[in-house]
């Protein structure tokens, strides 16, 4: 399968290449689902804009999961990426073979965490509304967030202050006075004490507990003071982020009903049918089983059983991080239960596995993965994350 | 037994902003060939997020007060999901759980008196599309150019209970809402539309009948229709047994004057409506709220008797000054500059109002500037033009807006001279050419002396004071 789209043979030094759901131009962009195979945008996302004015140049786009929500990108229409019986993600291999110096991928349900973590890779999600979404296929808009994954911490900061910054055509775009803090370097806050939080050590194997014991020596050793905690609130995001996701996801898939754009099915006899048999032809299992229990959320009968509810977790959740915050610089939690997926997996242990990754994602606090472990910061710390990324880098692989 | 009809309307009104509500769009595509004001944004597509027009909520908030609700300082949007091909996003993004106005009062009065009418909530949204259906080709095609046109929908209490109580309620918002600028509300163009919801229960009861929501009247005679037919409908099941009523939606068919169900609340889809997370809450600080509670006009009848005493106007011409605002500015700005509300009252109703009729334009599309008109009712008033060549002066103002009358006076002659050696010399030549007119006059017939006026006028080229000119003509027919 192919997990690369060569746009052509580029000469640059500064090569990014850009997932599947960062629409381009002038190459398809499907993100990942037989719905949009083919498809051709009328206009390039405004990252784009931003790296192409820095010389930055575009070499291509990797393939990702159907709408980025699964694990690494094992329900790609055109079939999951393996190799020795595990799953691969297609950003990383372009990056680690070093076909890209970075790759931008969209961050939904965590899965450019999850490859950065397994890759040994760098990789920043920055705040919420300091890359515009302009442009990126959208998945579940409250969290979505364009993120950079490179080899080193150092070309994570130079992509991430090129992509920062206000864009009017995003209306939860940060002011570019508040965006500036990703760009310069100047008002960093050096990271000192970071919590760690041990109960999300639970569920993950002793490869990962051990990344992150190793990663906790290197801080110590580094000067940097990590303390263990435990907040169940933070541990539940999970939960509460998989309503929201679902929900918001099955409203944005909704537009592709195959009248406009994208695939349609052969056969229908009326209008039910064109969508019925258009969307089942189309999507696959996993986005199939987000697109029902997020519609179910929503329904009359549940908003204010369980998606109301799941919207007033998430400010506790952030009530959470804030109290932490008022103690640590930083909070480090591993970002997957693994250092591998089986080929064979569940597609749905992606609605588990985001256990990690869920935490920063309905917050929008910025996280970056580094020596296969991840810390989420405060709000608009990107740059100080990024710095203690630096540290983490080399223990990768 | 006696029955008393129930009836709570929802009234969608177009905006009429210049673009549409998330996008730069012009909302306004009346004659434009189909899918001509589309972007990727109003067309569905991936990517795109809205940015809400400013000018959209100042509407909002205006209408609002134009209908003495209570504005929501925080006010936000939110999604509400289903599938229909003119709906390309497959949600409409609207306001569902804080509306920009909730709370309002209007007052209506029909021939049983006057009643206020209640309303629960204005809240914003966007439009859909239209779909065309080809029967030749058996085809069906999408005409994206209204989605995201933005509408306000006002929801009634049901506080209604006749057909002419719902026409003189329409004519109300009607009325406010085109004063206050933020609307056409023209039915026979789809800028106003008008779902009925009613129900019928026995006089004095407190308890609600079954209750029926109607779609698809198309004016506010086919509105009046419905209700007189639906109301018909109910009391007759109710009390014949004719059928059972169900509470679902029907369309009114005006041709054959009859309504059909359409979906029955079973069968109706659950709009699963949640927070759009793309659109922050929209804040009304203080600054900007008294800025459009500024921007307020008057009321209609605040005018109205405004103009009958302030400025001594009878109350008929104070009542066909106040149907349009654009009249009441174009008389306002005239009376400014002229000082005279009769004069001024007088070309409004007998000139500007017939030349637009005339030229079938509404009196909204007035543009006239009022302070030109004043210039103009001045030039008449102190003698230097004369009524007739005024009214030229006028009817070419109206073609071209930058005409300044006294300019425009000179430059065709209309200046009335003072010489009277000029008056005297063209009757004398007039008497001279035509002896039997002068004859008859002095014979009695009164008649005669009008065609000799009507010579010299013409040879005058009008540029004379009338009672001048007669008083001048009889001392010289006397004198011959």
């Amino acid at each position: 399968m192919e997990f690369f789209t060569v746009k052509k043979d580029v000469q640059s030094d500064l090569k990014i290449v850009l997932d599947d759901m960062i629409l381009t131009k002038d190459m398809p962009t499907t993100a990942g689902s037989k719905m949009l195979d083919g498809y051709m945008s009328l206009f390039d996302a405004q990252v784009i804009t931003k790296l192409t004015e820095a010389n930055y140049a575009i070499c291509g786009k990797s393939a990702v999961g159907e709408f980025a929500f699964d694990l690494m990108g094992e329900t790609n229409y055109k079939g999951a990426l393996c190799a020795d019986g595990k799953i691969l993600n297609a950003s990383a291999e372009i990056v680690s073979a070093g076909d890209a110096t970075a790759a931008i991928c969209l961050d939904a349900n965590g899965s450019v965490r999850r490859a950065a973590a397994q890759y040994g890779l760098v990789s920043i999600k920055p705040t919420y509304g300091t890359v515009s979404r302009y442009g990126i296929v959208p998945v579940a808009c409250s969290g979505d967030t364009v993120s950079v994954m490179a080899k080193s911490s150092d070309i994570c900061t130079d992509v991430l202050s090129v992509i920062a910054g206000h864009d009017e055509k995003d209306g939860t775009s940060h002011s570019d006075e508040l965006c500036a803090k990703l760009a310069s370097g100047a008002e960093i806050q050096p990271v000192k004490k970071i919590a760690l939080l041990k109960s999300m050590l639970a569920g993950a194997n002793a490869e990962v507990c051990a990344k992150i014991e190793k990663a906790k020596n290197t801080l110590s050793e580094n000067g940097i003071e990590v303390c263990e905690i435990d907040d169940s609130v933070i541990c539940a995001s999970r939960v509460a982020w998989n309503i929201l996701m679902s929900a918001e996801l099955c409203n944005n898939v909704s537009k592709y009903d195959g009248v406009k754009y994208g695939y349609r099915a052969q056969k229908f006899s009326n209008i039910d049918e064109l969508y019925t048999n258009s969307r089942t032809e189309a999507f696959g299992e996993l986005l199939k089983t987000a697109i029902l229990f997020g519609s179910e959320t929503l329904s009359t009968d549940n908003y204010m059983k369980v998606y109301d509810k799941a919207l007033r977790m998430r400010r506790v959740i952030v009530e959470a991080f804030t109290e932490i915050f008022s103690r640590f610089d930083a909070v480090l939690m591993p970002a997957c239960s693994s250092m591998s997926y089986p080929e064979n997996i569940e597609s749905t242990k992606a609605f588990e596995e985001n256990t990690y990754t869920a935490p920063a994602s309905i917050t929008g606090l910025p996280a970056v993965v580094s020596g296969s472990v991840q810390l989420v910061g405060k709000a608009f710390s990107d740059r100080s994350l990024l710095a203690v990324a630096k540290i983490l880098e080399k223990e990768g692989k | 037994m006696r029955y008393e009809t129930v009836i709570g309307l929802e009234v969608h009104v177009e905006l009429a902003t210049k673009s549409k509500i998330f996008c730069s769009c012009s909302a306004h595509s009346y004659g434009s060939e189909p899918n001509d004001h589309v972007c990727p944004a109003c067309c569905g597509m991936p990517g795109m997020l809205p940015v809400v027009n400013k000018r959209v909520v100042d509407y909002g908030m205006k209408a609002g007060l134009m209908l003495n609700c209570h504005i929501n300082r925080t006010t936000t949007f939110d999604k509400k999901s289903y599938y229909y091909p003119d709906l390309p996003a497959a949600y409409q993004t609207t306001q569902w759980f804080a509306p920009v106005a909730v709370n309002g009062l209007v007052e209506i009065e029909t021939k049983e008196g006057k009643k206020n009418i209640r309303i629960k909530q204005i809240h914003m949204e966007e439009d859909a599309g239209k779909l065309v259906h080809d029967i030749r080709e058996d085809t069906t095609h999408v005409d994206f150019n209204r989605t995201s046109v933005p509408l306000i929908e006002i929801v009634s209490q049901p506080d209604l209970s006749s057909a002419e109580e719902v026409e003189a309620y329409l004519e109300r918002l009607k009325s406010l809402l085109r004063f206050a600028k933020v609307a056409e509300c023209e039915m026979a163009h789809g800028t106003m539309r008008c779902d009925v919801n009613l129900s019928v229960r026995p006089e004095g009861s407190d308890k609600l009948g079954v209750r029926t929501e109607m779609k698809n009247m198309n004016s506010i005679e086919a509105i009046k229709r419905a209700i007189e037919y639906e109301t018909a409908r109910h009391i007759d099941a109710i009390e014949n047994g004719t059928e059972v009523l169900v509470q679902e939606t029907r369309r009114w068919d005006d041709i054959k004057g009859k309504s059909y169900a359409m979906r029955t609340k079973e069968t109706a889809g659950d709009y699963r409506y949640f927070p759009d997370p793309n659109v922050m809450p929209v804040v009304i600080d203080d600054e900007w709220f008294d800025s459009i509670k500024e921007s307020l006009p008057e009321f209609p009848e605040v005018k109205r008797e405004r103009y009958a005493g302030e400025y001594g106007l009878g109350e008929y011409d104070a009542e066909r000054l106040t149907q349009s605002i654009a009249l009441c500015e174009c008389f306002e700005g005239a009376y400014a500059v002229c000082k005279n509300a009769k004069d001024a009252a007088n070309w409004m109703i007998s000139d500007i109002m017939r030349i637009l009729n005339n030229k079938q334009m509404t009196y909204d599309m007035l543009s006239l500037d009022g302070a030109t008109l004043g210039k103009l009712i001045l030039l008449v008033t102190d003698g230097k033009v004369s009524r007739a060549n005024g009214k030229k002066i006028l009817e070419a103002m109206f073609e071209d807006s930058s005409i300044d009358p006294e300019s425009y006076a000179k430059e065709n002659d209309f200046i009335i001279s003072n010489d009277t050696g000029l008056v005297d010399k063209v009757v004398k030549e007039v008497i001279a050419a035509d002896p039997k007119s002068v004859a008859d006059f002095k014979g009695g017939k009164e008649k005669a002396l009008m065609a000799l006026f009507g010579k010299c006028m013409k040879e005058l080229k009008g540029n004379c004071d009338p009672q001048t000119l007669r008083s001048i003509l009889i001392d010289a027919v006397n004198k011959a």
